[in-house]
């Protein structure tokens, strides 16, 4: 894939990319729907996040948080060019995937917050959040642990003869995991339409990635088993956007591709990690280049007005307010629950009695 | 229900259950190791020419996204039947069986349907060693969310396989290596055998043996054995140990009051021990004269003839067994 350029610092450029406008400057492929658009989608992952910790801060919420506050513009830039049907699979670091993917804010705070109405009955919490109407397949607590699903679900989809593709966010920890080797070969062997997005925020857990990992990185592991790649810029919500389209178009026309997405994440691992371990420098440096504060600018060159921003920046702030304020006043699930959900054959409570 | 029986192995009726239901459902298909040429057994013999290569996928020695896969593509309406060729390699996916397939459909609260049979032909074959020969069915017993069968014949191969392709539970299909040429009749029209139903192969009223998979044939020899010595033995096959059929072996141990369950897996943390503990624990201790179980040594299984021979469970070692609580 001549496109393909391993660890290349610039984003993919406009082009090919959605949209109708043109003209000069950041995001002039697109039409100001879409910017916006994109715009809002970070700014509710940020916000949803954001309440999120308050909330866990509060002790409302059970359980630890994996958030992604600083890698907004890869779920955002991805999921936009995605249609209903298109499936997904996430890590445990999900929540940007299942909202942008159009997952309700409300019901995944229930789930959050152990509530009755979360998309998984209380079963699943923060690390588990699928919503298979929206064609979200789940996110995953073990590493790379949505590949080999991925795949699954492209060769699915292919023997169904349906045009919809798999799409799998994974961590830059991921590619040391043997399932990456698997399921490249696999996706590239049987050319499924499933493209892989790399999500690489530069640390596996506390360990600085490149620090545990040979050779030239995931794009090059990528190329040796078959799946052309592309490295973007992270943190640009418009190149994501305009790399995600193209290589989608060439996914659904039935061979795989990886998406090398450069971001950073300003947290620690979990919510319960003060991340005191973390480099300050190099935190207030990437928060330097916000993924939000990048688009708002590209935004407000393009003539959107600062209390339009403003507009939704406030509108996400109550969205997400009011599904912390829901999820707090829902009922805890009956206790019923427990014992459902897991085996239609045969007796299966088996230590409840006797 | 169909009349017309033909005599076929077991190796041959698990072939015929799963081409009968890929002919009725088009949504099944089989991912594993060299199942295009037939299998490793040739369990698949003929399926590549009638069902094509998208239906019959040989796939590369990656146990980890044959497992993985056949569960992303049960997630999107497909049925995969899942060969792991033989059992000792599901090591190589358990995260994808353990923490995906038996977790999925409770951890979303019942949005997935982890529709796959993982077939795992277990236990000695001819002297394979260690790493192809174990038997190790009580792990999946332990583990919520999947369904287990283990068949002894060439009917219960057939109607138990049909159960599995049609169970939206996942169900973990455990074929007996060692009696893939074991013959026995099928009809022509494969019905299902619901599963947690015992087959009663004998019937006495002095001990209740169980047992299950590659045991069934030495438990049968031993029975005959015991009765020519005038001990009659009540022999329950419980053809799936999740869910099992705990009536039909409280009930036989309620008439016999001796209870031995023999199994060809170690016996140390053997599905043996959960099946005594239940009994007792349902009749209570003052019910049962003897609940005695009946394995292997817990040692790793050897290769050399006398070595296998010498830890495997026979038809000697069962008699020897059930005379030494008899007396």
């Amino acid at each position: 894939m001549s496109e393909a350029k391993p660890a290349a610092p610039a984003s993919a450029g406009p082009g090919a990319g959605p949209g109708a406008d043109q003209g000069a400057g950041p995001g002039a492929g697109h039409n100001i729907s879409r910017l916006t658009d994109l715009f809002r989608t970070m700014v509710r992952i940020r916000t949803f996040e954001e309440t999120a910790l308050e909330a866990h801060k509060a002790g409302e919420i059970p359980g630890p948080l994996h958030v992604s506050i600083g890698q907004e513009a890869v779920a955002s830039g991805i999921c936009t060019n995605l249609r209903r049907d298109d499936r997904l699979t996430s890590n445990h670091r999900g929540h940007g995937h299942v909202l942008a993917k159009g997952a309700d804010p409300n019901r995944m705070a229930l789930e959050l917050f152990g509530r009755e109405g979360g998309y998984c009955r209380g079963k699943g919490g923060s690390m588990h959040i699928a919503d298979f109407s929206v064609g979200m397949l789940g996110a995953n607590g073990v590493v790379s642990g949505g590949i080999p699903i991925a795949v699954g679900a492209a060769q699915g989809l292919k023997l169904l003869k349906s045009d919809a593709i798999a799409v799998c966010f994974f961590g830059d920890g991921a590619m040391n995991r043997g399932p990456f080797l698997e399921g490249f070969n696999w996706a590239a062997l049987y050319k499924l339409p499933v493209l892989f997005v790399c999500e690489d925020n530069a640390v596996a857990a506390f360990t600085a990635t490149k620090t545990v990992t040979a050779g030239p990185g995931v794009t090059a592991r990528s190329e040796a088993l078959g799946v052309p790649a592309l490295s973007v810029d992270g943190n640009d919500a418009v190149a994501v956007d305009e790399a995600a389209s193209r290589l989608i178009a060439e996914v659904r026309r039935g061979a795989p591709r990886l998406l090398h997405a450069r971001t950073f994440r300003w947290t620690g691992h979990t919510s319960t990690d003060p991340a005191a371990w973390r480099d300050q420098a190099e935190v207030e440096a990437w928060k330097a280049c916000c993924p939000i504060a990048k688009l708002e600018a590209t935004l407000t060159g393009r003539g959107i007005t600062k209390s339009a921003i403003t507009a939704i920046r406030d509108e996400a702030r109550t969205e997400m307010t009011t599904a912390r304020a829901s999820a707090n006043a829902a009922n805890w699930p009956d206790s019923a629950i427990a014992y459902d959900d897991v085996q239609d054959t045969g007796a299966i409570l088996r230590g409840t009695t006797a | 229900m169909s009349t017309t029986k033909t005599t076929v192995t077991l190796n041959e009726a698990g072939r015929l259950a799963v081409l009968q239901e890929m002919r009725r459902d088009p949504t099944i298909w089989v991912l594993g190791e060299d199942v295009a040429r037939g299998g490793l057994w040739g369990q698949y013999r003929g399926f590549l020419d009638e069902f094509g290569p998208e239906r019959i996928v040989s796939t590369p020695i990656s146990e980890a996204t044959i497992m993985g896969a056949g569960l992303g593509a049960a997630l999107v309406g497909t049925r995969p039947i899942i060969e792991m060729r033989i059992f000792d390699f599901v090591m190589c996916a358990m995260d994808e069986l353990v923490n995906q397939i038996a977790k999925v459909r409770y951890m979303f609260g019942g949005q997935a349907k982890p529709s796959v049979v993982v077939r795992m032909p277990h236990g000695m074959w001819r002297n394979s060693a260690a790493q192809h020969s174990q038997m190790l069915e009580a792990w999946f017993a332990h583990l919520p969310g999947v369904t287990i069968a283990v068949p002894s014949s060439a009917a219960d191969e057939a109607g138990l396989l049909v159960t599995a392709i049609r169970s939206d539970d996942p169900v973990l299909f455990f074929d007996p290596k060692d009696l893939w040429s074991v013959e026995g009749e099928v009809s022509d029209v494969i019905e299902p055998i619901p599963f947690g139903k015992a087959n009663c192969l004998h019937e006495g009223a002095d001990v209740t043996m169980v047992t299950w998979s590659a045991m069934v044939p030495h438990a049968r020899t031993a029975t005959k054995t015991l009765s020519a010595d005038g001990i009659k033995v009540d022999l329950l096959d419980l053809r799936t140990i999740w869910p099992w059929d705990e009536d039909a072996v409280a009930a036989s141990v309620r008439k016999t009051g001796r209870l031995l369950v023999v199994h060809e897996a170690v016996e140390v943390g053997g599905f043996g021990g959960e099946v005594v503990a239940r009994i007792v624990e349902r009749l209570g201790p003052q019910s049962l004269k003897v609940a005695q179980r009946l394995g292997a040594p817990r040692i790793p299984i050897p290769f050399s003839p006398p070595l296998e021979n010498e830890i495997r469970v026979t038809p000697d070692k069962i008699v020897a067994k059930v005379k030494g609580f008899m007396t």
